[in-house]
């Protein structure tokens, strides 16, 4: 069943959701830049309250054949998932890029799982402690795991969730045009912590306008 | 001097994050605002600006776009890059569009330091 009234988010929350995500994604992509050597770029946010069965097909829909994803759960006054995800074509591209230099494929394959799973976790990290610091919060973030498959693979992991459950799902896509790497970086929060989120939202609106005369268009 | 000061910016909350600022550090100056670089620059057509605070990444066109546009409209005016996206490559065309970058969130000292060298500038143009 669907939760008779699921969280409503007001047009300032949201929008602290999203420039929060904006902040956190910008770093993480500074932080993948360095890695991979060429500029990455970032698309606008987006920001949905949807069924957790809607995000499942967003996952999935994306992109077009496999998906290869690095997955981190994130705990502490909120928690959810963050999720680094690229099509499977491109991940050998990107290991290409982070490892650097010729490596024979054979290597390249070797160091595969190696290297996602430390290239998410340096971007999803930069991304996760950037909103934490920003919030004046600490979370738990568990270590990096690479699935292969789709949206379904992605969500089942951790935690028995109705598929009617509620999620706030936050996207962002990038890419390196030089190396040919595209993907997304998702952030998912159960309705149950988006319930504290917005408590933590509030307050971080509060400290961040404090007491200003009112925004409006003040030109003589 | 007091001076008008363009915030464009598509997040309402990050507008009234610079503008509290701002307000902190200059009360008597004014402020425009837009929520994207159309509007900016409709905006800046018609009650002009002193100087400029820019988004980066805004839907449409970005802020280092808008710098150029504005640089263009008007090469005298200073001009800031306000975003969390400390990539080399757009740090480097900032500073060759001749902005200044201040990373995101937007702290009082470096919008300060900026403010100091803008009103220098623009002083020394009068």
């Amino acid at each position: 069943m669907l939760p008779s009234a699921p969280i409503e988010l007001d047009e300032l929350e949201r929008d602290a959701l999203t420039e929060l995500a904006n902040i956190g994604v910008s770093r993480a992509a500074s932080n993948l830049r360095d890695m991979v050597g060429h500029q990455v770029l970032l698309s606008v946010p987006a920001v949905e309250v949807i069924t957790r069965e809607h995000a499942t097909t967003l996952l999935g829909e994306r992109a077009r054949g496999g998906l290869v994803a690095v997955h981190q759960a994130f705990a502490g006054d909120f928690s959810g998932r963050a999720l680094l995800i690229f099509p499977e074509s491109n991940s050998l591209e990107l290991v290409r890029a982070v490892a650097g230099g010729n490596l024979p494929l054979e290597d390249i394959v070797d160091l595969e799982q190696e290297a996602l799973a430390e290239t998410g976790n340096i971007v999803l990290n930069g991304c996760l402690a950037t909103i934490a610091n920003v919030l004046q919060r600490t979370l738990k973030v568990s270590l990096p795991e690479v699935i292969r498959g789709g949206g379904p693979d992605f969500l089942a992991m951790a935690g028995a969730s109705e598929e009617e459950d509620v999620v706030l799902f936050l996207y962002i896509d990038f890419c390196v045009n030089e190396r040919d790497i595209r993907g997304y970086i998702a952030l998912l929060m159960d309705l149950s912590s988006l319930e504290s989120m917005r408590k933590i939202l509030q307050d971080f609106i509060q400290r961040t306008i404090g007491q200003i005369p009112p925004v409006a268009h003040v030109a003589p | 001097m007091s001076y008008k000061v363009l915030i464009v910016d598509d997040s309402k909350l990050a507008r009234m994050a610079i503008a509290k600022i701002l307000t902190a550090l200059r009360p008597d100056w004014t402020r425009i605002e837009a929520a994207n670089p159309d509007e900016a620059v409709a905006r800046f057509g018609v009650d002009g600006a002193d100087i400029a605070l820019l988004d980066f990444n805004m839907p449409g066109r970005d802020g280092l776009a808008l710098a150029s546009e504005l640089h263009d409209l008007k090469p005298e005016m200073p001009l800031a890059l306000i975003s969390a996206n400390t990539q080399r490559e757009i740090v480097t065309r900032a500073e060759q569009i001749g902005a200044a970058f201040l990373p995101k969130p937007l702290n009082q000292e470096c919008l300060a330091e900026f403010l100091s060298s803008a009103e220098q500038r623009l002083r020394a143009a009068a």
